[in-house]
């Protein structure tokens, strides 16, 4: 019997003392294996007595059971270990930069022209848009600009060289001429806006000589001066995000809409910062009017029969009031600080659902 | 245009105060611009008499004056030719601060002498721009009183007009707006006939053939004999000085008076210089003028002249002659009043450069009524201040007739402007603006339109007429009302254009905008035919072609962030390139640069230049986010499409679909890269938007059906050796070509030429990815595709399987 005990606390001293799990399962291979220490004594019990053997073959079993659990408990015990020094050797510096591609942006325009779209969308506007080179025709005479008019003059326009049948053509002054297309290609009701490019010969701090505009256009047989009101009331509360907004209808003089109107936004200068809202100033924001009579018939349309609104905006100037955006002339300079200030991300979707400046 | 407060009131008895007045001047649409209190400037300063004016011991041009207010003597050091003892002006003491500059005055030494104040000037004082010399009061300006009262400065209401509206460019047409508008009444005027003393001297003569009359259909005039061109009394000139205009003299300031008052230019000829016919007539081929500003201008046909029977004496409507000008002297004046035809009046203005408050007026239409009651008036004023005896009124031409009655049906003023004005307000509104109404119950009404409104043609012009007195405030909001359906606001081709947009910036790429033109140099190194087109009329040098491809405005940017130590350049922009000067001739582009480093230097990963591949990829993102199936996609073979010179010859190329060419890419040319001083490597891309083929609209659902294969997908490596000069991607695509329907995927995972691949020679290694759609596939099927692969490379390329 002592044989047995001696026996196993020496193959528990060795589990104890084994290192790593090689030795480890040298020691299991020693006692337990096919020729064992432990599975040596199992084989003697074929030759004892039954009495012997009952209780040898019982504490047997017990030192076996106790051996196996002791090496299953090493193993655990170096596996733990050895799993523990494998991931300390591991270790990285998680505070040094990760490795990313810089990102890219849209422009202040791209992005506020889809702004206005949207909001436009769901009364029902459909964009349209015109060439960049236009004659005389769209530009002024249709839109009841007459020749040698002062308001001609106003707009400092770009000329390109006459042609071979003499015919100079020009560079838009405003997107109005797409109003001339849609109305001499379409039939009403007409709801269209029309952003693009336009050009007027003038560089200061407030004028560059392309900006952009965002023309609108209704014409059916009943719309009237309270829509026109209304639709820019909507608009304008939507694009600047402020529901209390104050606006006034100025009477005004454009060629191409009559009863015409300039649109002030309220605003505050209080400590030297412009809030779009309440306040004791105005900022003009855009131009609207009934469409002139002129212009419907130029276009072949019955003025007794129809009737609608115009409205012309400037795409940078409502981008700078409600971005905060100081200088018209940085819209253009393509300086990669100011774009990815002022710039917007590719994942930036303006929608009316999810926001439009989010 | 700007006029005062007790301007206005000369015209309309109001109550109101200026508050009231600047915001219903604004909600009628004549917009307030500003309103400029000079008084508020002017606290500082008081009335001084200057005692004694004593040489400067040490400057001829300056004078040591001994100034009082009253209170204390001054020493002040002047420099003004006109200060001499006795004249009373305005003195700033030290302490004030100058309206025109913002500067606190101190005492100082000028040259020597200590100068204890200043005697200012009209400009000094931002009162207007007149700077020969200091202020002169009147003799009975009391000395020690506040400046702001003995100049009789008061608020200038300075409005913006609309060229429409001519009739408000005189004080009086403001009146009567404000009067329609309910701040007042407007009162009476006086244009009764001035009796003359006799037949006039000088005779009328319109020198026009029949052709050429309505340049100046009517022309009326008098002699005034015995003025004295005296200075004109101080409400006069307080009056001109506080809009800005120089006081002069008696005649000339009450022209200048009348035209601001009544929107009616006049002119006044020194009778002596004057011959025995006066009258318009078509100036002769380089008939040269000495005008008014002391400039010579030499004028031709259709440029009218006012002459007598030797010489041209005034550019017509537009400025006077030197020569026959009113001068101190002056006794007998010949007095013109006509009228003029608008558009020669601005063609001549512009042609010879002149800005003048006459031409500003003709241009835009004066009152065609006006020419004899504007004569009267102004003779009435002239006797008045400068004494004299007026003949009879001379005349040639008359007065056209420009009564017109428009029918306007007072309903219509609600089916335009959503807004029920009562009808007798419509009237009432259109009577206080002078037009003349028949109203007929239940009918329409025929309404006269005044003499002075020649903007108005028709009933709209009525119906804003009314809507603008009436309010615009007073129109109820209503929202559009909705449409039965709503489609996308974006048809497919705009959709398509966002999506490229958003694609681009998603791939690190900064979206910009570059103007639409260039200069020449630019636009000839990026035109293949070397066909330019340029503006006109261009803002300058470097502005003056249209563009004929967006990348040498890219360029140009990229090399502006070069110089601002920003190198490595990522930049597009998505908008028109111009292949022709006529509408439509410009297509949609969407180009894009990188320059410095692809990858920056990072402890992570391995610092890397732009490439071609760089650029390629940015196409190849922009085609598919329009919608490419860019698996498609060709590289144009250079005989038929030969690529465009600003790309590096073997590092660029196109994207192709058959023979259509999408896009060009590639590295850009260092010759041209050169020339436009940039340093270092470029690639671009030009990605032709409007060339993209739309793809087949699906008649059921918005996606074909899928449903993704049941069974084990298989990858296989090839290697294939093939000649040098063959390209991947027709290698490639033999590949796919051999089973386009198990083939699902061609990657090429290495390119190598060397040692181990004979000369002349490289071997392109793909990994093809298999995706069984009807059963697993044996190995027998993996052969069977491999054997056809091989023999597909071997047909379209030569190439050999490696070993």
């Amino acid at each position: 019997m002592d044989q047995i005990d001696n026996l196993k606390a020496q193959i528990l001293e060795q589990i104890a003392a084994a290192p790593d799990l090689g030795v480890l399962d040298a020691v299991r291979v020693k006692a337990l294996g096919k020729k064992g220490e432990i599975t040596g004594l199992m084989k003697t019990l074929g030759g004892m007595e039954p009495e012997e053997r009952k209780s040898f073959g019982q504490k047997l079993n017990v030192a076996k059971d106790e051996i196996g659990l002791a090496i299953d408990a090493r193993k655990s015990e170096l596996e733990d270990a050895a799993m523990s020094a494998k991931l300390a050797a591991e270790s990285i510096d998680v505070s040094l930069p990760p490795w990313s591609e810089p990102p890219g942006c849209l422009h202040p325009i791209s992005q506020t022209i889809d702004e206005i779209v949207e909001i436009f969308a769901p009364m029902g506007f459909e964009v349209a848009e015109g060439p960049d080179i236009e004659d005389d025709f769209h530009n002024f005479t249709a839109l009841n600009f007459p020749p040698d008019h002062p308001a001609r003059e106003m707009h400092d326009t770009f000329f390109l060289p006459p042609d071979e049948d003499g015919q100079r053509h020009l560079l838009r002054t405003h997107t109005s001429p797409v109003q001339v297309r849609v109305m001499k290609n379409g039939k009403p009701p007409i709801r269209i806006l029309a952003p693009g490019r336009t050009y007027r010969c003038d560089y200061d701090i407030t004028h560059t000589p392309m900006f952009h505009q965002v023309e609108g256009l209704v014409i059916d047989k009943a719309t009237h001066m309270g829509h026109l009101k209304g639709c820019l009331v909507d608009f304008a509360k939507a694009y600047f995000e402020v529901d209390d907004l104050p606006m006034r209808f100025r009477p005004s003089y454009f060629p191409f809409t009559e009863p015409s109107a300039e649109v002030d936004i309220g605003c505050s200068r209080a400590g030297g910062e412009l809030k779009i809202g309440p306040g004791a100033d105005w900022l003009e924001i855009l131009g609207c009017g009934m469409v002139h009579p002129n212009v419907l018939k130029a276009c072949g349309l019955d003025p007794d029969e129809y009737q609608g609104f115009a409205f012309g905006m400037g795409v940078e100037r409502v981008a700078m009031l409600k971005y905060g955006i100081p200088d018209l002339r940085t819209f253009f300079d393509s300086d990669l600080r100011w774009l990815r200030h002022y710039g917007f991300s590719a994942l930036h979707v303006p929608s009316l659902a999810g926001g439009l400046s989010q | 245009m700007k006029f005062t407060l007790s301007w206005l009131k000369d015209h309309l008895e109001t109550d109101a105060d200026l508050d009231a007045i600047t915001d219903k001047l604004t909600a009628i649409g004549l917009e307030v611009e500003e309103v400029i209190d000079p008084g508020a400037g002017l606290a500082d300063m008081v009335v001084a008499e200057i005692m004694s004016a004593e040489r400067h011991p040490d400057a001829d041009r300056l004078q040591v004056c001994t100034v009082t207010d009253g209170v204390n003597t001054y020493s002040v050091v002047c420099g003004a030719p006109n200060a001499r003892q006795g004249l009373k002006g305005v003195l700033a003491k030290p302490g004030a601060v100058i309206p025109a500059t913002g500067d606190v005055l101190k005492t100082g030494k000028i040259r020597g002498v200590e100068s204890q104040g200043m005697m200012c000037s009209v400009r000094e004082l931002s009162l207007g721009e007149d700077h020969e010399g200091i202020i002169e009061l009147g003799a009975n300006a009391p000395i020690g009183a506040g400046a702001a009262d003995a100049l009789q400065v008061e608020p200038v209401i300075d409005i913006a007009l609309t060229p429409n509206r001519v009739d408000a460019l005189g004080v009086r047409g403001v009146a009567r707006d404000m009067a329609a508008a309910g701040m007042g009444t407007l009162k009476s005027l006086d244009e009764s006939p001035v009796s003359g003393n006799g037949p006039c001297d000088v005779t009328v003569s319109i020198n026009l053939a029949k052709e050429h009359t309505h340049l100046c259909p009517h022309f009326v005039g008098r002699v005034i004999k015995g003025v004295r061109n005296v200075q004109s009394p101080d409400w006069l000139q307080a009056r001109l000085t506080a809009i800005g205009l120089r006081p002069v003299s008696a005649l000339v300031d009450i022209t200048q008076y009348i035209n601001i008052d009544l929107g009616r230019p006049l002119h006044a000829f020194d009778l002596s210089k004057v011959g025995s016919t006066i009258g318009p007539r078509l100036a002769e081929k380089d008939e040269k003028l000495l005008a008014l500003n002391g400039t010579e201008y030499t004028l031709e046909a259709p440029m009218l002249v006012i002459a007598d029977e030797n010489r041209a004496l005034a550019i017509a409507g537009v400025m006077g002659g030197e020569e026959s000008s009113c001068t101190e002297g002056t006794t007998d004046i010949f007095l013109e009043s006509a009228l003029f035809d608008p558009i020669n009046i601005a063609r001549t203005g512009r042609d010879l450069g002149i800005v003048s408050d006459a031409r500003y007026r003709f241009e835009r239409g004066v009152d065609p009524a006006s020419s004899q009651s504007g004569a009267e008036i102004a003779t009435r004023m002239i006797l008045e201040i400068c004494g004299g005896e007026a003949s009879d009124l001379v005349m040639g031409g008359a007065a056209p007739d420009t009564s017109r009655t428009i029918t306007f049906d007072p309903a219509h003023v609600a089916r335009l402007g959503g807004v029920d004005v009562p009808s007798d307000e419509s009237r009432a509104i259109l009577e206080r603006l002078g037009f003349g109404v028949v109203p007929e119950k239940e009918k329409a009404w025929t309404v006269s339109v005044p003499s002075w409104r020649r903007d108005v043609e028709g009933e709209h012009d009525l119906i804003e007429e009314v809507l603008r007195i009436y309010g615009y405030d007073e129109i109820p909001m209503k929202s559009l009302p909705r449409l039965s359906s709503v489609r996308p606001s974006f048809n497919y081709e705009q959709r398509r254009t966002r999506r490229i947009r958003r694609a681009l910036a998603g791939r690190g790429l900064n979206e910009t905008t570059t103007w639409s033109f260039l200069s020449e140099a630019h636009a000839l190194e990026f035109s293949e035919n070397k066909h330019i087109f340029p503006l006109e009329n261009p803002l300058s040098a470097d502005l003056d072609v249209l563009r004929p491809s967006l990348l040498p405005n890219l360029i140009a940017a990229a090399a502006r962030n070069g110089a601002r130590a920003m190198p490595n350049v990522a930049l597009f922009e998505v908008g028109p390139r111009f292949e022709g000067n006529a509408p439509g001739q410009q297509t949609l582009v969407a180009g894009g640069i990188r320059t410095g480093d692809a990858v920056t230097r990072h402890w992570k990963v391995h610092q890397r230049m732009v490439d071609a591949f760089d650029a390629k990829s940015d196409a190849l993102t922009a085609l598919a986010a329009a919608g490419v199936d860019v698996d498609r996609l060709q590289i144009g073979e250079a005989e038929k499409n030969p690529k465009p010179s600003w790309y590096h010859p073997g590092q660029s190329g196109t994207l192709c679909l058959g023979p259509n060419v999408l896009a060009h890419f590639g590295t850009l040319h260092p010759s041209v890269l050169k020339r436009m001083d940039v340093d270092g490597t470029a690639v671009g891309f030009e990605v032709f938007v409007d060339r993209i083929p739309q793809p087949k609209k699906l008649t059921g659902p918005a996606r074909k059906g899928y449903a993704p294969s049941q069974f084990q997908p298989v990858e296989r490596d090839f290697a294939f050796v093939v000649d040098t000069d063959v390209q991947g991607g027709d290698v490639v695509r033999a590949v796919r070509g051999a089973d386009k329907t198990l083939i699902t995927d061609v990657t090429v995972f290495d390119v190598y030429a060397g040692d181990k691949v004979a000369s002349g020679k490289k071997s392109i290694a793909l990994s093809v990815r298999l995706e069984p759609v009807k059963a697993t596939l044996t190995e027998a099927d993996i052969e069977s595709l491999s054997t056809r692969i091989v023999s597909a490379v071997k047909k379209s390329v030569d190439g050999q399987l490696r070993d």
